[in-house]
């Protein structure tokens, strides 16, 4: 199949379109239509999405599946995967029946709430197969559209403070990237991806209103990007506006920006950052590396003091985040390997941890600590799925957050073990702060009245949340599958980058 | 003077001597009763013209030795501004009729004005230059203070005459001392002269003056401040005309006189550009925050939107050119359908400008709302729609004429405007119940408006192809 990504990009658009344009009225079975079609559509594209993964040839580090149009401005419509990218979309169309499944209780505007899942889905999958500059920076900042309307008009009290936070502060961050895109255009000559990720950009230090730019040209764009991404990650001390959008996003908003959007930010770093700047990177990496820590050790204590579960869980994301950055920035294969893995694996948790919130926020419309207590005397096999996520988040073993942790803390102690030292104790804070949620919401005696007659998950939310625990746990005991597709790729990287760097000391000794 | 001269002149010709008909066929008939008549032939000979010139129109000619110049960059121009102001004319005329401004001198003012437009595109002259420039804007006077009983309409007339006979001193100080420096009024005598070498300070001066003359038109900061006033006082169809056609005309002509006449000294005139750019995208950005009208708030919008194209020119290229031209094109029809919806905007019949009226439209007219939320977003410059890949030519040609600084600049304040284009968004989908507009409105307005959305989402697609006639366009003013 030629057109396989343009297939599965496309796919949930054109459903919205149906959508939009031919599904009528507001009355009950309207709504449930456009559910069953929201479902199919992105049943439909996970299904054709096996195709994907069944016919990439890991052994391959090139891009597979590329096709390529031209497009205006001397742009191209160019798609592609590799082995870094191929991963992103499974877990993108694996996990949005998922979250369109979770939204079937929602009575408010279904129609255009659906549509505006199923516009995030192209454009999140867009993110990951794009293989031409502007038209990545195309999905990656379309996608604030959507989310900026599903946390607005769907979102809780204070959602208006939150959607212009969550767009203005991803939308400054983007649009300097946009700066250093187009400047990457008008010394290399082309925005086509691949050809990028050889050219080398000057790095050749120059003063700039008096300051000495060591790296050059490489570290001006490089912090362009980072700015970008570190925002979207989100890393220490941009964050602050996920908290806000996680607390006032609806659930299912919830689940896509921790599971999905946030790996945009990692996304970026590997296909940007790292093998498009070298030198600035290697330049610049001990400043990640301890922001990542300080992250890590700074959220996990700030998740202890909160009191809303979403908030908990949102600060919790930005400290597994950190680790991500930390093996992204410790560029060897362990490290890569690990922030690739602890991001899908993440997917997962994460999005699974916010349904939990959400399955006992939909009973009691609260998400105040307090307020809970005592859920497993009448919600057991709640318990049990919230017991297994909460362990996988910590990072227990035989779970996938293990995995993910483990081969990052491995790759950082190669390079740099203090970073490592001080990550690990955020393992033990993130075990404090997990555990002592999952006690107060779900263990003790059951003694608050409104808890009293509360009802267990029903059959629609434990079949959503049976193939995140099939996941978490097939990936814990087994990581292969994982590492073994992105194995390749991630090594072509590590070997290019550590060639660009001796190239450009060379260069360096020559002069 | 042969005849090869007067087809070159023709379009204008026709559409000047149709004003006049126009104004005899009012005054010796019923006259008002004929107005609504007069709007629609109107609209459709600028369509009918618009078509002729894109169609016929072929290679360079420079008319009445120099003095008129007909080539793919004016007409590029010249349709835009045609269709621009056949589509604003066909908008107001249900608006007007039913709030009894509509004379039959509505439409024959508007025609004069956009002879006047084509007059300035087609400039190769001083002289032709200040015909054009002022034929345009008395017409425009008079079209401001159009709604004689309100003291709002009167004062944007007068506000926006006093503040026009300064910015036309100013340039035609600017015309004089460029004449006394350069020996000829002629475009390309003023370039022989500035090419020989360094270019004399009196010819500095007067290009200063008439950057300033030109800024002015453009409404670029620091010379804004009649804008606002103008666009909140003036009837809003008439605000939708001066948002449009008056300002690709300004624009082009603006691209006209630094190229043709100055383009041997880019750098004299850069920075002056590059200076107004900024200013007016961070003043358009900053000062619409507070803005509850949403004329008002386009006023600032468009002075924004005027800093970004004024970018393009800044550059200095050939690219730059193309890129303004692109950029104008994309914002003439984004503003279309914003005005269109503008117009609509009504509760028990009367016209409000108050956003906060906007509350949870999107509950009560979905269609509407979500066509405007595709304009805001497009506004504000955010992918994939098409207002983006106006702002991505702009900072392309910016940064390829090393001036990443100022693309930076413009970025940031595109982060500031996005601010005040999602409150609207806001207030139209999650703001609170209070008293809204009326459902519906005419269809005309709902077509212009859905158009122009869906213009701004297809055109991701290939722009429609207006990349390569700007490219040509641009061409053909720098070589």
């Amino acid at each position: 199949m030629d057109n396989l990504l343009s297939i599965i990009t496309f796919m949930p658009l054109i459903a919205a379109g149906i959508l939009g344009f031919f599904l009528r009225g507001d009355e009950e079975a309207a709504q449930k239509n456009a559910k069953w079609l929201a479902l199919i559509a992105t049943s439909a594209t996970f299904l054709v999405s096996i195709f994907l993964i069944t016919g990439f040839d890991p052994q391959d580090t090139g891009f597979q599946f590329v096709e390529e149009r031209e497009w205006i401005l001397g742009l191209t419509y160019k798609l592609g995967v590799d082995g870094i990218s191929v991963l992103f979309v499974m877990l993108t169309t694996f996990l949005m029946p998922l979250v369109i499944a979770s939204c079937w209780d929602v009575t408010h505007r279904v129609k255009e709430y659906m549509i505006a899942f199923l516009v995030l889905e192209t454009l999140m999958i867009g993110v990951f197969v794009a293989l031409d500059l502007v038209l990545f920076y195309l999905f990656f900042e379309a996608g604030l559209i959507p989310m900026f309307l599903i946390i607005g008009i769907w979102g809780g009290k204070e959602r208006i403070y939150a959607s212009f936070k969550f767009f203005l502060y991803t939308f400054l961050g983007s649009v300097l990237m946009l700066i250093a895109m187009i400047a990457m255009y008008v010394d290399a000559g082309t925005t086509d991806i691949p050809t990028l990720l050889s050219h080398q950009f000057g790095s050749d230090t120059f003063s700039l209103l008096g300051i000495q730019i060591i790296g050059g040209a490489q570290t001006l764009m490089w912090i362009a990007f980072f700015a970008s991404f570190a925002v979207k990650m989100p890393m220490w001390p941009v964050h602050t506006w996920l908290p806000d959008a996680h607390v006032q996003a609806p659930t299912a908003g919830s689940v896509v920006l921790a599971a999905i959007l946030l790996k945009m930010g990692g996304y970026g770093f590997l296909r940007f950052s790292l093998p498009m700047f070298p030198v600035a990177s290697d330049l610049l990496a001990p400043m990640v590396l301890w922001l990542s820590a300080i992250a890590i050790v700074y959220t996990s204590l700030v998740a202890l003091a909160q009191k809303d579960m979403k908030k908990l869980i949102a600060y919790s994301s930005v400290a597994h985040m950190g680790f991500v950055t930390m093996g992204i920035f410790a560029a060897n294969q362990q490290g890569l390997d690990g922030a690739i893995f602890q991001m899908i694996s993440h997917g997962f948790i994460s999005g699974a941890l916010f349904l939990c919130v959400g399955v006992i926020y939909d009973r009691m419309h609260t998400r105040d600590i307090d307020a809970y207590g005592g859920l497993v005397n009448r919600m057991p096999a709640y318990a049990l799925i919230f017991m297994l996520f909460t362990m996988a988040n910590v990072g227990l073993p035989g779970t996938s957050g293990f995995v993910g942790e483990f081969l990052t803390l491995l790759g950082v102690f190669q390079v740099n073990t203090w970073v490592a030292a001080v990550a690990a104790t955020g393992v033990i804070l993130s075990a404090a702060y997990a555990l002592w949620l999952y006690r107060r919401v779900v263990m003790g005696d059951l003694i608050k009245e409104s808890l009293k007659s509360i009802t267990d998950m029903g059959r629609r939310e434990r079949a959503i949340f049976a193939p995140l625990v099939v996941m978490t746990l097939l990936l814990g005991v087994y990581p292969s599958l994982v590492t073994d597709i992105i194995g390749p790729s991630v090594e072509a990287l590590v070997t290019d980058y550590e060639t660009a760097l001796v190239n450009a000391d060379t260069r360096v000794a020559e002069n | 003077m042969t005849s090869a001269d007067f087809s070159a002149v023709l379009p204008e010709v026709v559409i000047a001597a149709y004003a006049m008909l126009a104004l005899l066929f009012g005054v010796y008939t019923t006259k008002d009763k004929t107005a609504p008549m007069l709007v629609w032939v109107t609209a459709a000979l600028f369509v009918l013209v618009a078509v002729w010139i894109g169609i016929s129109g072929q290679g360079s000619i420079a008319a009445f030795e120099g003095m008129f110049i007909d080539d793919a960059f004016s007409r590029f121009a010249k349709v835009m501004i045609l269709l621009a102001a056949a589509a604003i004319l066909i908008m107001s005329e249900g608006y007007m009729a039913r709030r009894d401004l509509l004379r039959f001198e509505y439409p024959v003012l508007i025609a004069l004005a956009v002879v006047g437009m084509m007059v300035m595109v087609s400039a190769g002259d001083l002289m032709t230059l200040y015909m054009g420039l002022e034929l345009q804007s008395l017409s425009l006077y008079v079209v401001a203070s159009l709604r004689r009983d309100s003291v709002k309409s009167t004062e944007a007339g007068l506000k926006y005459f006093v503040l026009g006979a300064l910015s036309s001193g100013m340039l035609l100080y600017g015309a004089s001392l460029t004449y006394g420096y350069a020996g000829t009024t002629l475009f390309s005598g003023i370039i022989a002269t500035v090419s020989e070498g360094d270019i004399p300070l009196g010819l500095l001066f007067g290009l200063v003056f008439l950057i300033t003359g030109l800024a002015f038109k453009v409404s670029a900061v620091p010379f804004h401040m009649w804008t606002p006033d103008v666009y909140e006082g003036a009837p809003t169809p008439v605000t939708a005309f001066f948002a449009t056609a008056p300002k690709v005309a300004a624009m082009a002509l603006f691209a006209r006189v630094v190229h043709d006449a100055f383009g041997g000294v880019v750098s004299d005139w850069q920075q002056i550009l590059a200076l107004l750019s900024v200013l007016s995208m961070f003043l358009g950005a900053v000062a619409a925050i507070g803005q509850r009208d949403i004329k008002r708030l386009m006023a600032y919008s468009s002075i924004a939107h005027m800093g970004y194209a004024l970018m393009g020119l800044a550059a200095g290229t050939a690219f730059g050119v193309q890129a303004m031209l692109v950029y104008m094109a994309i914002y003439v029809t984004m503003n279309v359908g914003t005005f269109a919806f503008i117009l609509s905007m009504e509760r028990d019949g009367q016209h409000i400008t108050d956003i906060s009226s906007l509350n949870l439209y999107a509950r009560t007219s979905p269609a509407r709302a979500l066509a405007m939320l595709i304009l805001l977003f497009s506004l504000a410059g955010v992918p994939p729609l098409v207002g983006f890949f106006g702002k991505y030519y702009v900072l392309l040609a910016a940064v390829e004429a090393d001036m990443a600084w100022l693309a930076l600049a413009g970025v940031v304040a595109s982060v500031i405007g996005a601010f005040y284009y999602l409150r609207i968004v806001y207030l139209m989908y999650f703001g609170e119940e209070r008293d809204g507009l009326d459902a519906g409105g005419s269809p005309i307005l709902g077509a212009f408006l859905m158009g122009s959305a869906a213009i701004m989402v297809l055109g991701v697609i290939n722009l429609f192809g207006v990349e390569a006639l700007a490219a040509a366009a641009a061409a053909t003013l720098v070589n």
